[in-house]
């Protein structure tokens, strides 16, 4: 059992989600640990895109906020390696498959290690086009998560099968960004996923209230709360870390009572 | 041809997985479509009684005299229904929509062309449809946006990014993502995930089975070079895909430059793109090292794409088309030559094309020939030359 799932696995998780490079870098690490502190289980990281075509506006305006301060993927591996002076928690890096490519899977992946990153969330990497990535994954304890849609159907037995870590569920068609509806048929497509993977299964998207939270955290062994946290961030300023303890905090709660 | 929806190491389906099973799904329905004699008859009576094909080759005679060299051959998708030729890619995927029971089409445009097309066929069909446009791209060509709308069809500012072309793509991708079941994404060029460029590429071909078919009329023999201009790459891949096998044939992109190849203010994707993964594809963009994509000028709206067709990428990488950078005023001289000596008025795409056969007509011999493409007519871009030039007219 991988490390990420371990951290997931017999309890109900809160996975948090920050833009590295928003406002700061040296905020990012704080905001990380506060996370980390009110209790979320595992810790994505955006590494910002220019073009973030499955995110929503609040998302992708941080990714515009941080490119437009010059952040890097060298300053993003920087954030991990302070982050990791202080903590252990799980971390995973959310981007898109371009700035990945550019660094080169292999060399990527084995920074990723290095730096003790846990797993890599890629969403415009569907599994059909994930052999070359896998291959330089081999051997390193990085795990690649799965996304599953609402609208996956048939490629859920396959998608399972290649899942690691955990089992990301997009609790609605449509980009991250919080709403108050969600797929109808979230509870269908979760139990067929049961059938074929052990995996914890966390869903995101949308979600931002405890109340929401605890309804999914019902259907699933966690969730996964962005663009909240994004939002959270860019409005508070420096009283981010605190408020951010907090709302960790009141999730954690909603989700485990 | 594609393989698993590669060419050569180009192409592919990098998209969120909401779009998998609908690209499947599209790809299967196509194929099956492909070959389908109901599917092909309905199509092609649409392009001759609809959209006015076969489009002319025309001999332009004065072109051909002023720069002494090859004959110079005017394939003619500019007197095309709506002045262009995406309305051979749009009947196509229209068709392929209806068909799989869609209510909705949605497309991206740069410089209009595509929309207006998109609108069209949507009227035509009875279905619903919606357009996104950059706010840049809606300033330059408020004559297009008025034409979208006097078709019923609502057009959405996007005002990401450098709002042009490349944030009208995203913000498409977005709503289909959004609303996958009843939308279909009418892909206004060659580029996108699998089967996008394939099935662009099978729609557009209509210009060079015609065009071969007419210099072989005219002349007796194959050309010696097809020019096509190239933002995407639908007009060129189009214009170039019945003489891929025709070895004696030179296939020539003309991408643009806008105020240089040295500069950051252009779209030569080929000249100065790197290998990257984007809109769904692997193909060669315009990108920083860390692979953030650039944000990419022309003056020409339909040519301002930081990239390029996979097919496109793979012809470059294995020789077979060479793709050349023109630049912003090599592309308003040439509108202007095309204007005087031929009484034609090319959009400034086109014009890219014409300018780059200025250059390669004088050292053909004249009983050689070339066929360069008018993907477009010019109407749109009467008032941007005029700025260009600094003239004041009412538009």
């Amino acid at each position: 059992m991988s490390k990420l799932t371990a951290a997931l696995t017999a309890k109900k998780a809160l996975i948090g989600f920050v833009v590295a490079g928003d406002p700061s870098c040296e905020a990012t690490v704080e905001n990380i640990l506060a996370l980390a502190q009110g209790g979320a289980d595992v810790i994505e990281i955006g590494i910002p895109f220019s073009d973030p075509v499955a995110d929503g506006p609040v998302i992708a305006a941080a990714d515009q906020r941080a490119l437009d301060r010059n952040v890097t993927t060298d300053d993003v591996f920087d954030v991990v390696s302070q982050v990791r002076e202080q903590s252990d928690v799980p971390l995973v890096f959310l981007t898109y498959v371009n700035p990945v490519f550019q660094v080169g899977y292999r060399e990527f992946c084995r920074r990723c290690t290095a730096l003790g990153v846990d797993g890599l969330i890629i969403p415009d990497l569907p599994y059909e086009e994930q052999d070359d990535l896998r291959s330089a994954m081999q051997d390193l304890d990085l795990d690649l998560i799965q996304l599953v849609t609402p609208n996956s159907k048939a490629r859920i037995p396959k998608i399972a099968q290649r899942a690691q870590g955990f089992v990301y569920v997009v609790s609605a068609t449509g980009v991250t960004g919080m709403r108050n509806d969600f797929e109808a048929n979230l509870a269908g497509v979760i139990a067929e996923l049961r059938q074929y993977t052990k995996l914890p299964i966390e869903i995101g998207f949308g979600i931002h209230t405890p109340e929401q939270a605890h309804e999914m955290s019902q259907l699933a062994d966690g969730v996964i709360v962005g663009s909240q946290i994004v939002d959270l961030i860019h409005r508070a300023g420096a009283q981010a870390p605190a408020q951010l303890i907090d709302y960790a905090q009141e999730m954690k709660r909603a989700i485990t009572e | 041809m594609t393989t698993n929806g590669k060419f050569g190491g180009y192409g592919g389906q990098f998209v969120p997985e909401t779009l998998m099973q609908e690209l499947q799904e599209i790809e299967t329905v196509y194929l099956k479509l492909r070959e389908d004699p109901e599917f092909q008859r309905e199509l092609h009576d649409l392009l001759d009684n609809y959209a006015n094909r076969p489009s002319l080759l025309y001999h332009a005679q004065h072109l051909t005299e002023k720069l002494g060299g090859a004959q110079i051959y005017l394939k003619r998708e500019d007197l095309n229904h709506t002045g262009a030729h995406k309305i051979n890619n749009v009947l196509g995927q229209a068709l392929v929509a209806k068909r799989m029971g869609k209510q909705k089409l949605i497309a991206e445009t740069g410089a209009g062309q595509h929309g207006v097309a998109t609108a069209t066929v949507a009227a035509l069909l009875g279905l619903e449809c919606e357009i996104y446009m950059g706010k840049e791209d809606i300033e330059r060509q408020r004559l297009n946006v008025f034409r979208m709308e006097l078709l019923g069809s609502q057009v959405h500012e996007v005002t990401s990014g450098s709002m042009v072309l490349k944030d009208a793509v995203n913000a498409a991708m977005q709503a289909w993502v959004t609303d996958v079941d009843r939308t279909f994404y009418v892909l206004g060029s060659a580029v996108g995930p699998h089967p996008f460029p394939m099935m662009v590429r099978d729609f557009q071909s209509v210009i060079s089975t015609e065009s071969r078919r007419q210099i072989v009329q005219a002349t007796g023999k194959l050309p010696d070079a097809v020019v096509a201009c190239v933002g995407g790459g639908s007009n060129a891949i189009g214009s170039f895909a019945a003489f891929l096998d025709d070895e004696s044939v030179r296939l020539i992109g003309c991408e643009a430059a806008g105020k240089g190849v040295h500069t950051k203010q252009q779209a030569a994707t080929i000249t100065n793109g790197t290998d990257g993964i984007f809109h769904g594809m692997k193909s060669k963009f315009l990108q920083s090292p860390a692979g953030q994509i650039d944000q990419v000028y022309s003056i020409s709206a339909g040519l301002d794409y930081p990239g390029i067709g996979p097919e496109h990428a793979a012809l470059a990488t294995a020789g077979r088309a060479q793709y050349v950078p023109i630049t912003d005023d090599e592309a308003v001289q040439a509108f202007e030559l095309i204007a005087r000596t031929e009484g034609i008025i090319a959009a400034i795409e086109s014009a890219h094309a014409i300018a780059y056969v200025e250059k390669l007509a004088p050292t053909m011999r004249p009983d050689q020939t070339i066929i360069c493409t008018l993907s477009g007519r010019g109407d749109k871009d009467v008032a941007a030359i005029a700025k260009y030039k600094g003239v004041q007219i009412d538009e």
